[in-house]
């Protein structure tokens, strides 16, 4: 009897451990950014000057909000419609085939190649191509961030979009074909209105992840601490800027990064908590 | 849900017919577009990086920007290797497993054991939040707890911590999936023999689950071990090869970040990635074989 307790204290202990991270975590952020926020206020979150220079810093955190929202908002539109063709192949149209079993991997493989990868084929691949259409004179900026986010997030949403649809009942789907539906109307009419819940939640858990990627981004959004004021225009995301200045910060800036890594980790926490929200009330 | 039907008017099925297959076209192209990159990706790294893989990429050290610059000029293939790399690599992940693979799996057994409790909830939405946490943040969270107040300066331990932190959702989530596969009359057959429960732990759940713990612990450590932001902010990089784990160490994707700042030795992120991506690639399949057999069984 005496043997079960210890094992089952010692399970409680390590639970606790989660706790302690997460609520440490918190505090960590918190306590590192209140030189910030003594300094400039509840201001630092809607300023959007940003100025290093010694004797005259001002640290505000818009450009780098509206730079992370901006270019995942990118990476989103164009995920969208890519993350829709696959998972209607894997889970619809070639259901249960070879050929989707390794789309489907191939896919999944899409998210374990290193953030770090993307950003060179982004850097040497990529970027050359949009340079060669005209769009941007080196390249840079948000919407070649964007684009390479939006490759980095379809496996998020493709995996949990794949599954819902499967799951809507062939009953539903085999009536509405004896009643002379085509495959296209079977899938807008039936398969979609059904699964459109699970869709969104995916979509909303990929965005939570471009929100947060940052090696990619750093490597090709041109690092520039402005509002971003066109598609092609350079800027900075949160995650960008917290590994671009790290190296070289102490002091004011240094809590400012903590700071921006504080907005950071409450943004991406709301978005992925209203993602699995949604996932949780359907099952 | 109205379907219009309109069986005497022939142009409208026709046309219905074609959007049918227009729409069928349009997401097979698509989603061939979806996987294009993965393997234009591998091709590029195949392409550009084969010609630094020999025996000197794994026993060397880099060479500083002035050897790479004169091999450049010379048109020869860079010299020296990835070792600091690669050493710092297995030190960091082989440490953070070690911190993340027990308390893992214990708290995976609790909330295995524990599944309707509100305290159980709050920790399994707790791992949930962790999982989301941009690896950035648990870069700036294990430079507050482990460089500044421990080690003093960047550090292999930093570095450590953060992966384990990553690695710590992944793994509580693996152990309780897979122990729910496990069927209860296994383990009331071993309370009925009056086994103690310790023992039905280490005996019986462990040991029956362990193809899904294992995967889980595989696909844990190819999430980490590509991650370059955190260890950017915790470990910092080192041109020697280093085993103290109070000291900055380099890790292959930090290499990487290096190379790619430094246009002497630009060539070499190429052999490096590629090694990175194969080893990936590998671990993924491992992982995948072992889920398939496990579902055969």
């Amino acid at each position: 009897m005496k043997s079960e307790n210890i094992t089952k204290t010692l399970l409680l202990i390590a639970s606790v451990i989660v706790v302690l991270i997460s609520t440490g975590m918190v505090f960590s952020l918190i306590n590192g950014a209140i030189p910030t926020f003594k300094e400039f206020g509840l201001s630092f979150i809607w300023s959007n000057e940003w100025n290093p220079t010694e004797g005259n810093e001002n640290y505000g955190a818009v450009p780098f909000i509206a730079g992370t929202i901006i270019t995942s908002m990118i990476a989103l539109v164009i995920c969208i419609p890519l993350s829709f063709a696959s998972f209607l192949f894997i889970g619809e149209y070639f259901k249960g085939t070879f050929i989707a079993n390794t789309l489907s991997a191939l896919v999944d493989l899409l998210a374990g190649i290193p953030s770090i990868i993307y950003g060179l084929w982004g850097f040497y691949v990529l970027r050359p191509f949009i340079v060669e259409l005209g769009l941007s004179p080196q390249g840079f900026g948000i919407f070649t961030a964007g684009l390479i986010l939006a490759i980095m997030i379809i496996p998020y949403a493709t995996s949990i979009s794949k599954e819902i649809i499967t799951m809507v009942p062939n009953e539903l789907k085999e009536a509405a074909y004896s009643l002379g539906a085509t495959q296209f109307e079977v899938i807008f009419r039936v398969v979609i209105p059904n699964a459109k819940s699970g869709i969104v939640a995916g979509f909303i858990l990929a965005f939570g992840r471009a929100l947060g990627e940052t090696m990619a981004v750093t490597m090709l959004i041109g690092n520039a601490n402005v509002v971003p004021d066109g598609l092609f225009s350079t800027g900075n995301t949160m995650a960008s800027v917290i590994a671009n200045q790290f190296g070289e910060a102490d002091g004011l800036k240094l809590s400012s990064l903590i700071a921006i890594g504080l907005l950071l980790f409450v943004i991406t926490g709301l978005i992925n908590g209203l993602g699995k929200f949604i996932i949780k009330k359907l099952s | 849900m109205s379907i219009a039907l309109d069986f005497d008017n022939g142009s409208l099925v026709a046309k219905r017919k074609l959007k049918n297959s227009i729409f069928k076209v349009g997401m097979i192209i698509l989603s061939i577009l979806t996987v294009s990159p993965i393997v234009l990706i591998i091709y590029e790294l195949i392409v550009k990086g084969f010609r630094q893989i020999n025996i000197d990429f794994f026993t060397q050290n880099p060479p500083d920007t002035f050897e790479a610059m004169m091999a450049v000029s010379a048109g020869e293939v860079i010299p020296g290797g990835i070792l600091n790399g690669l050493t710092g690599t297995l030190l960091m992940v082989l440490m953070a497993s070690v911190i993340a693979i027990p308390v893992g799996i214990m708290i995976g057994i609790f909330l295995y054991e524990n599944p309707g409790k509100i305290y159980s909830n709050i920790i399994r939405n707790l791992t949930e939040i962790l999982q989301g946490v941009p690896s950035i943040v648990l870069g700036l969270i294990a430079y507050l707890w482990v460089v500044k107040p421990i080690t003093g300066g960047y550090s292999a331990l930093a570095g450590s911590v953060s992966l384990a932190i990553m690695m710590l959702p992944l793994i509580v989530r693996s152990t309780e999936e897979s122990m729910k596969m496990i069927p209860d009359t296994l383990k009331e057959a071993a309370y009925a023999l009056g086994v103690p429960y310790h023992r039905v732990v280490l005996k019986v759940l462990i040991p029956s689950s362990f193809g899904g713990l294992f995967t889980g612990i595989l696909l844990a450590v190819s999430r980490v071990i590509g991650e370059t932001a955190p260890l950017m902010l915790t470990t910092l990089g080192n041109p020697m090869v280093n085993w103290d784990i109070t000291k900055p160490t380099s890790a292959m994707p930090l290499l990487i970040w290096e190379f790619y700042n430094d246009p002497n030795m630009v060539d070499l992120i190429w052999g490096t990635s590629l090694f990175l991506m194969i080893f990936i690639l590998i671990i993924n399949l491992i992982s995948k074989q072992i889920a398939a057999k496990k579902k055969i069984n």
